[in-house]
C-alpha cells in the first residue's frame, strides 16, 4: 500500500485540537490514507475526522518539544493541532502535506469511499443529455441533439451529447469546432419555453489578426434567429482583452460578417484575479482584530464583491435579452468554460423556475458546469489559503455559488433549496468522498472511470434523509422571472460561507429553527383542519341520511 | 394672542427666518397666556363626515395618517375632483390675496415628473402633485400616491432649468428623497419657496402636533399620555429601597432645568450635597439613578450625570475611569451627511460604497457606542460594579449609552412596552434635546445630530445579532424614527420636561404610543422568545465585521433596492393564521362533539347543518396567503408615505420593459433595466 509510506507516524497519544466556538479537546490522533482523526479517549468517540483532501496549508510551529500544526482548510476553517514531541509532530506534518496533495486522482478518496447508504438512485444516471433535451422537445423541433461529439474528437471539453439547431450537421460542426477555441462550437444552453428565444455558448471565434471567418459558424448562429429577428453576443471580457486575444489567434465576431448579431462586452475577471480576491477576504474575515476602518477597507480591497456584481450583471443583462428584448443570446469569453458558465447558469436561475428546484440545481449543475466542462480539478485544486501561485485555480464556481446565495437572499421563498445546500455544493466541489466533482470534463471522467468507481454526490443528496436538510421551508414555487438587483446596498457578504468559522452562528441557527417550527406547526394544523372538516361533513351526510326518510 | 390663531390648521407660511430663541420665547410666552382645552381646530376633524371634495380635506390639516385610503374613499375619486375644478390646472389658492379659507389646497400642478432616483435613463412617473397645509402630495396616473410630511423635509433644492422642466430635489429626514420635475419654472419657484417655508417653522405652535387630531376626546387623550408611566417603572426596578430615595430637589427645575421633576438619588445625597454636585457639573446635571440593576446579592447600579472636563482621579478614591472614545453630535452629523451623501450616488459601484462607508466612519461610530454600552453592562454584571456614565452635557452620548446598556442588562426594554418605557425615561425625561438634534424648528443647523437614529441603529444591530431577544421588529424601530421627525405627536417636542410642560403638550397633542401600541401586531417579532432570552444579559460581538449598512433604514423608500420577498412577512402572517388555525380547530372538534352527542341522542337538527359553511374561512386565507406574502409590509402608518399596497414589482418591471427595439443595451444602478 502506498499510502504507507507516506505514514511514517500513524498514531500519537495526547493530542490537543483547538477548534473555533468548540472547548479544546484531548485525544489520540490516527493518521489514515484519506482522513485525519482525533478522538478522545473518554468516551470512544471521534471528535474530528478531517478528509486530508480538505487542506489546503498547514503550519507548524515549536514551543520547546510541544508542536503546533495548524491545518487550515479548503473550507477556510483553520484548526490547531498540538502534537507532543518534535518528531511525531514533524511526521505528522509532512504526512499530512503528502497525503493532501496526492499526484493521481486514482488515488483520491472516492476511489475507496465505501456508501454505508443504500443507493436508491444512481446519480450518475439522474441527469442523461437525453432526458434535458426531452424537457424542450415538446416545444420545438428546432433543434436537436448530436452525437458528433462521441469520442471527445471534435472539443475534448464537450460532453458527447449536445445540442445544436437542427439544420446544422454534423459535418458543419466539425468545421465550426476548429474556428472556435478549444474547439467549443456554440451549442444551446437554455431554451426559454415563453418566447423560444435560447442562450447558446462557445469558445471565442479564432480570428486571428486577419480576420478569418467561418461560414458554417455564422449558418450556425444564424440558424437559431427567426426571420428579421436580431441577436445579443455577450463576450464577457472588455472589448481591450478581446482585441488583444487576436494577437494569440482568438478574436471576436466582427460585425461584417454577423450583421445580425449585436455584440455587448460585460468583463468579468477570471484566474489569478479571482483566486487573489479570495485569498484577500478570506484573510480579512478571519482577522479579527481589525478596527472598523481597516476591516471595510480590507473588504473593499479584496473585491470580491465587485466581481459579485460584475457576473450578475452580466447574467441580468443576459436574462434581459431573452425575457425583455425577446432576441437570443450567445455568451463566450476566451474558452468558453469560465465566466461564460456562470452568465449561463445565472441566467436561468433568474429566467427559469425549474433551476430554482433542488433537482432543477442539480440538473443545472450537472449541465452547465460539469458536462460543460468546467475544469473543476484545476480550479478547485486550492482555495484561499494556498501560496503556490497556479494560474489554473480560481474560485469561479464559488463566485457562482454566491451570485445564486444573493438571488435567494432576495427572493428568500422563490428557491426550494436553502443556503445549506450550496455551502454542501462549495465543500464537495474542493474535498469530497464522492467523484462527481474530479476530473476536468467530460472526457477526463470517462477515463477515470468515474461511473463505475466512485459514487455520485447525487446519489447521496437526492436521499430524502439527507434531503430535508437542504430544503427551503418557505419555497413556494414561483413561476415569474426574478430580476435581482445588483445595487452595491443589495449584496452583502456571504456571511455562512466566509463568516462561517469566524463567529457563533448559535443565536441566528435558534431563530431559523423556529422559523422551521412556525412553518411545520401551520402544515400541521391546515392538515388537522382539514381532517375535521371532513370529518364534519361525514357526520352532516349521516345525519342527512338518517333523518331524511 | 388667540391661542386658536396659533393652531391654524392653515398656518401662514412664516417668511422670516425666526431664530430658535426668539420662538421658543414666544411658545412660552402664548403658553403661560393660553387657556387650557380652548383650541381651534376650525373646519376640521367633524367635517370629515360630509366631504365636499378631497382637496377639502388635504387643506384642513386633518390628514388622518393612519387611515388615508378609507378616507380617500369617502371623499371620492381624485378623478371627480378634478372634473369639479376643470378650471385648475394650476391654482394658487390660500395665497395673501385668498382668504385663509380652511378647505383648500394651496397648490396643485399637473403634469410633474416624478424621477426614479437611481435612475440613470430618466425614468420617470407622471402626476400630480398637491401641496397642503401640511403635506406634499403626489398622484401618479396609477394613482399612486407619496405623501410627504413638510415636517420631513430636511433641504429642497431647485436644479439648473432642463428642456423637460424645472427640476426640484427634496431629502427628507426619513431618508426619501425625491427627485420631481416641474413643467413651469415659475411653478417650480413657487413650490420651492412654500417648502421652504412650510418645513421650516418658527413655532412650536406651528407643528404638525398641535392640529392633528385622531379623533379622540380629552379622556383618551389623557390616558395616552399616562400609558407610559415612569414612576411605576422605577418601581419596576425597585427603587426607592435601603439605597435609592426619591429626590424632590428639583421639583421645581430649580437645580437642573433639563431634569425631570422626579430624580432617584442615594439615600445618603443631602439636599446640600444635591446643590453641590449640582454645580460642580455641566447644566447642573447632577449624577442620578438611569437604571438599577437587581442582581444576586449585590446591587450594582448605572447613573447618569454630565460635567464639562472629567473628574481628578485623586478625588474619586474608589473609583476606575474609563474613556470611551464616542464622538461629538457635530463628528455625528457629518458622517451622517457623508454616508448619505454616497448611498444616494447614481450607478455606485461597489468599491465607492465600502470606500464611502469606510470614510464617513458611520458605522466606527456605532460601533463605539455599542462597545460603550457592553463596557457598562459588563461592569454592572460581571464585575458587580456601579458606573457612573456622562460626556459633555449629559444627553447625548450618555443617554445612548445608557439605554444601550439597559437594553443589554433587561429583557423588559426588549419588549414593545418596554422599548416605550427606555426611550421615555433615558431620551425624554433626561432631556435629550430632541427639538434642537431633530431640528424641528427652524434653529440653529449646527445643533442638528442623528444621536437617536445612531441609539436605534444599534438596538437594530442587536436585533441583527439577537433575532429571538426582541420582542419588536425592524417597522417598530423605523416608524420610531418616522416620528421623531414628523411632529405629529407630542412625545418627541421641546428639549426638556420643563420646557414640555410649558407647552402644555399633554393638553394639545397627543401621545405617540398608545398609537404605535394599538398597532403593536405590526411591529411584532414573529420569532420573539420572551422565555429562552427572559434574564440573559446580551452580549453582542462586536467585532468589526458584525456592524452592516442597514439598508431598510436609509433605502426605506428606495424598494428597488430591497428584497422582493419578505420573509419576516410570511412567518408574521404565518403565525397569525396558526391562531386562526387553533381556533377553527377548537370550533370544529365542538361542533362535532355536538354532533356526536346529537347523534347519539338521536336528535337531529336541519339548523346546525346550516351552521357551517363548506367552505371555512380558513381556506380561504390558506388560498390567498401567498399572494398576501409577496405585497410589501402592510403598514398603514406608513403607507401614507408613499408605498402603496399596489406597489407589486413585477407588475413594474413588465411596464419598464415593454419598450420597442433598444438602440443600447445597459445595465443599470440597482435593477436590470434596458434603456433606449
Amino acid at each position: 500500500m502506498e499510502f504507507a509510506e507516506l505514514i511514517k507516524t500513524p498514531r500519537v497519544d495526547n493530542v490537543v485540537l483547538h477548534r473555533p466556538f468548540y472547548p479544546a479537546v484531548e485525544g489520540t490522533l490516527c493518521l489514515t490514507g484519506h482522513h485525519l482523526i482525533l478522538s478522545s479517549r473518554q468516551d470512544n468517540t471521534e471528535e474530528l475526522w478531517h478528509l486530508h483532501s480538505n487542506i489546503d496549508a498547514i503550519d507548524k510551529r515549536f514551543v520547546g518539544s510541544l508542536g503546533t500544526i495548524i491545518i487550515k482548510c479548503k473550507d477556510f476553517r483553520i484548526i490547531q493541532l498540538d502534537i507532543p514531541g518534535m518528531e511525531e509532530c514533524l511526521n505528522i506534518a509532512s504526512s499530512i502535506e503528502a497525503l493532501s496533495t496526492l499526484d493521481s486522482i486514482t488515488l483520491m478518496y472516492p476511489f475507496f469511499y465505501r456508501p454505508m447508504f443504500e443507493v436508491i438512485e444512481d446519480g450518475w444516471h439522474s441527469f442523461l443529455p437525453e432526458q434535458e433535451f426531452e424537457l424542450y422537445s415538446s416545444a420545438t423541433s428546432e433543434w436537436r441533439l448530436s452525437y458528433v461529439n462521441k469520442e471527445f474528437a471534435v472539443c475534448p471539453s464537450y460532453p458527447p451529447i449536445v445540442t445544436v439547431p437542427k439544420s446544422i450537421d454534423d459535418e458543419a460542426l466539425r468545421k465550426v469546432a476548429t474556428f472556435r477555441h478549444g474547439g467549443r462550437f456554440p451549442v444551446l444552453s437554455y431554451y426559454h419555453k415563453k418566447n423560444g428565444m435560447v442562450i447558446m455558448r462557445s469558445g471565442q471565434p479564432l480570428t486571428g489578426t486577419n480576420g478569418r471567418r467561418c461560414k458554417e459558424d455564422e449558418k450556425l448562429i444564424n440558424a437559431t434567429l427567426r426571420a428579421g429577428k436580431r441577436g445579443y453576443i455577450i463576450d464577457t471580457r472588455s472589448l481591450n482583452v478581446a482585441q488583444q486575444a487576436r494577437a494569440k489567434g482568438g478574436g471576436f465576431e466582427q460585425e461584417a460578417h454577423y450583421p445580425q448579431w449585436r455584440r455587448i462586452h460585460k468583463s468579468i475577471e477570471r484566474y489569478h484575479i479571482l483566486q487573489e480576491s479570495l485569498i484577500k477576504l478570506v484573510e480579512a474575515c478571519n482577522d479579527q482584530t481589525h478596527n472598523m476602518d481597516r476591516w471595510l477597507s480590507k473588504l473593499e480591497a479584496s473585491n470580491w464583491l465587485t466581481h459579485i456584481k460584475e457576473i450578475l450583471t452580466a447574467a441580468c443583462l443576459a436574462a434581459q435579452c431573452i425575457d425583455r428584448e425577446g432576441a437570443s443570446v450567445l455568451i463566450h469569453g476566451t474558452e468558453g468554460t469560465d465566466s461564460t458558465l456562470q452568465v449561463t447558469s445565472l441566467a436561468q436561475i433568474i429566467l427559469e423556475p425549474r433551476s430554482r428546484t433542488i433537482r432543477g440545481f442539480e440538473a443545472l449543475i450537472e449541465r452547465e458546469w460539469l458536462q460543460a466542462g468546467h475544469p473543476f480539478q484545476q480550479r478547485c485544486a486550492q482555495s484561499a489559503y494556498c501560496n503556490t501561485k497556479q494560474k489554473w485555480e480560481a474560485p469561479v464556481f464559488l463566485l457562482f455559488l454566491d451570485c445564486v446565495w444573493q438571488i435567494l437572499r432576495q427572493f428568500p421563498c422563490s428557491f426550494e433549496f436553502n443556503e445549506n445546500f450550496l455551502i454542501m455544493l462549495f465543500e464537495h466541489a474542493y474535498a469530497s468522498q464522492f467523484g462527481t466533482f474530479l476530473g476536468n470534463n467530460e472526457s477526463e471522467r470517462c477515463k477515470l472511470k468515474l461511473q463505475q468507481k466512485t459514487m455520485s454526490l447525487w446519489s447521496w443528496v437526492n436521499q430524502p434523509g439527507e434531503l430535508s436538510k437542504f430544503t427551503n421551508p418557505l419555497f413556494e414555487a414561483n413561476n415569474l422571472v426574478i430580476w435581482p438587483s445588483v445595487a452595491p446596498q443589495s449584496l452583502p457578504l456571504w456571511e455562512g460561507i466566509f463568516l462561517r468559522w469566524n463567529r457563533s452562528s448559535k443565536y441566528l441557527d435558534e431563530a431559523y429553527e423556529e422559523m422551521v417550527n412556525i412553518i411545520e406547526y401551520n402544515k400541521e394544523l391546515q392538515a388537522k383542519v382539514n381532517i375535521l372538516r371532513r370529518q364534519l361533513a361525514e357526520l352532516e351526510t349521516e345525519n342527512g341520511m338518517q333523518e331524511s326518510p | 394672542m388667540q391661542p386658536s390663531d396659533d393652531v391654524s390648521p392653515t398656518p401662514e407660511p412664516q417668511a422670516s427666518w425666526t431664530p430658535l430663541l426668539r420662538a421658543r420665547r414666544a411658545a412660552l410666552k402664548w403658553a403661560q397666556k393660553s387657556v387650557p382645552g380652548v383650541r381651534g381646530v376650525a373646519g376640521c376633524g367633524p367635517s370629515a363626515q360630509k366631504w365636499p371634495g378631497p382637496r377639502d380635506f388635504l387643506a384642513c390639516g386633518q390628514v388622518h395618517k393612519r387611515r388615508p385610503r378609507i378616507l380617500m374613499r369617502e371623499g371620492g375619486t381624485w378623478g371627480r375632483a378634478r372634473a369639479a375644478a376643470p378650471e385648475a390646472r394650476y391654482r394658487a389658492v390660500g395665497r395673501a390675496d385668498t382668504p385663509r379659507a380652511a378647505g383648500t389646497v394651496k397648490w396643485e400642478v399637473e403634469q410633474v415628473k416624478l424621477l426614479d432616483r437611481f435612475s440613470t435613463s430618466n425614468k420617470s412617473l407622471t402626476g400630480t402633485l398637491y401641496l397642503t397645509a401640511t403635506h406634499l402630495l403626489f398622484i401618479d396616473s396609477h394613482q399612486k400616491e407619496t405623501w410627504i410630511l413638510h415636517h420631513h423635509i430636511a433641504s429642497v433644492e431647485k436644479l439648473a432649468l432642463t428642456t423637460s422642466g424645472c427640476p426640484l430635489v427634496i431629502q427628507c429626514k426619513n431618508f426619501r428623497t425625491v427627485h420631481f420635475i416641474v413643467p413651469r419654472e415659475r411653478d417650480c419657484h413657487d413650490i420651492y419657496n412654500s417648502l421652504l417655508q412650510l418645513s421650516k417653522q418658527a413655532k412650536y405652535e406651528d407643528l404638525y402636533a398641535f392640529s392633528y387630531n385622531p379623533k379622540q376626546n380629552d379622556s383618551e387623550r389623557l390616558q395616552g399620555w399616562q400609558l407610559i408611566d415612569l414612576a411605576e417603572e422605577y418601581k419596576r426596578m425597585g427603587v426607592p429601597n435601603s439605597h435609592w430615595q426619591l429626590s424632590d430637589a428639583n421639583r421645581d427645575y430649580k437645580i437642573c432645568e433639563t431634569y425631570p421633576r422626579e430624580l432617584y438619588v442615594p439615600r445618603i445625597a443631602s439636599k446640600p450635597i444635591i446643590v453641590g454636585s449640582s454645580k460642580f457639573r455641566s447644566k447642573g446635571r447632577f449624577p442620578v439613578l438611569s437604571y438599577y440593576h437587581q442582581d444576586k446579592e449585590l446591587n450594582a447600579m448605572a447613573n447618569r450625570a454630565a460635567g464639562k472636563g472629567y473628574e481628578n482621579e485623586d478625588n474619586y478614591s474608589n473609583i476606575r475611569f474609563q474613556f470611551v472614545g464616542i464622538e461629538n453630535i457635530h463628528v455625528m452629523r457629518s458622517s451622517l451627511q457623508k454616508l448619505l451623501e454616497v448611498n444616494g450616488t447614481k450607478g455606485l459601484s461597489v468599491n465607492d460604497f465600502y470606500s464611502g462607508l469606510e470614510s464617513s466612519g458611520w458605522l466606527r461610530h456605532i460601533k463605539a457606542v455599542m462597545d460603550a454600552a457592553i463596557f457598562l453592562a459588563k461592569a454592572i454584571t460581571v464585575e458587580n460594579a456601579s458606573v457612573l456614565v456622562h460626556c459633555s452635557d449629559g444627553w447625548d452620548r450618555t443617554s445612548q449609552v445608557c439605554s444601550l446598556g439597559s437594553l443589554l442588562l433587561d429583557s423588559y426594554y426588549r419588549t414593545i412596552k418596554g422599548f416605550m418605557v427606555l426611550i421615555e425615561k433615558d431620551w425624554i425625561s433626561f432631556g435629550h434635546k430632541f427639538s434642537e438634534r431633530c431640528g424641528h424648528l427652524d434653529g440653529d443647523p449646527k445643533e442638528v445630530s442623528p444621536v437617536f437614529t445612531q441609539f436605534l441603529e444599534c438596538v437594530w444591530h442587536l436585533t441583527e445579532q439577537f433575532p429571538q431577544a426582541f420582542e419588536f421588529s425592524e417597522a417598530f424601530l423605523l416608524q420610531i424614527h418616522e416620528h421623531i421627525h414628523s411632529c405629529q405627536f407630542g412625545n418627541f417636542l421641546g428639549n426638556c420636561q420643563k420646557e414640555r410642560e410649558e407647552l402644555k403638550l399633554k393638553e394639545k397633542t397627543y401621545s405617540l404610543w398608545p398609537f404605535l401600541l394599538e398597532d403593536q401586531k405590526k411591529y411584532l417579532n414573529p420569532l420573539y422568545s420572551s422565555k429562552s432570552h427572559r434574564f440573559t444579559v446580551l452580549e453582542p460581538n462586536t467585532i468589526s465585521f458584525n456592524f452592516k449598512f442597514w439598508r431598510n433604514m436609509y433605502h426605506q423608500f428606495d424598494r428597488t433596492l430591497h428584497p422582493r420577498q419578505s420573509v419576516f412577512n410570511i412567518i408574521m402572517n404565518m403565525n397569525e393564521q396558526n391562531e386562526q388555525l387553533e381556533k377553527d380547530i377548537k370550533d370544529l372538534e365542538s361542533k362535532i362533539k355536538q354532533r356526536k352527542n346529537k347523534q347519539t341522542d338521536g336528535i337531529l337538527t336541519k339548523e346546525l347543518l346550516h351552521s357551517v359553511h363548506p367552505e371555512s374561512p380558513t381556506l380561504k386565507t390558506s388560498l390567498c396567503f401567498k399572494e398576501q406574502t409577496l405585497l410589501p409590509v402592510n403598514d398603514a402608518l406608513r403607507t401614507i408615505e408613499g408605498s402603496s399596497l399596489a406597489d407589486n414589482r413585477y407588475s413594474e418591471y413588465a411596464e419598464e420593459f415593454s419598450k420597442s427595439e433598444p438602440a443600447v443595451v445597459s445595465l443599470e444602478y440597482g435593477v436590470a433595466r434596458m434603456t433606449c
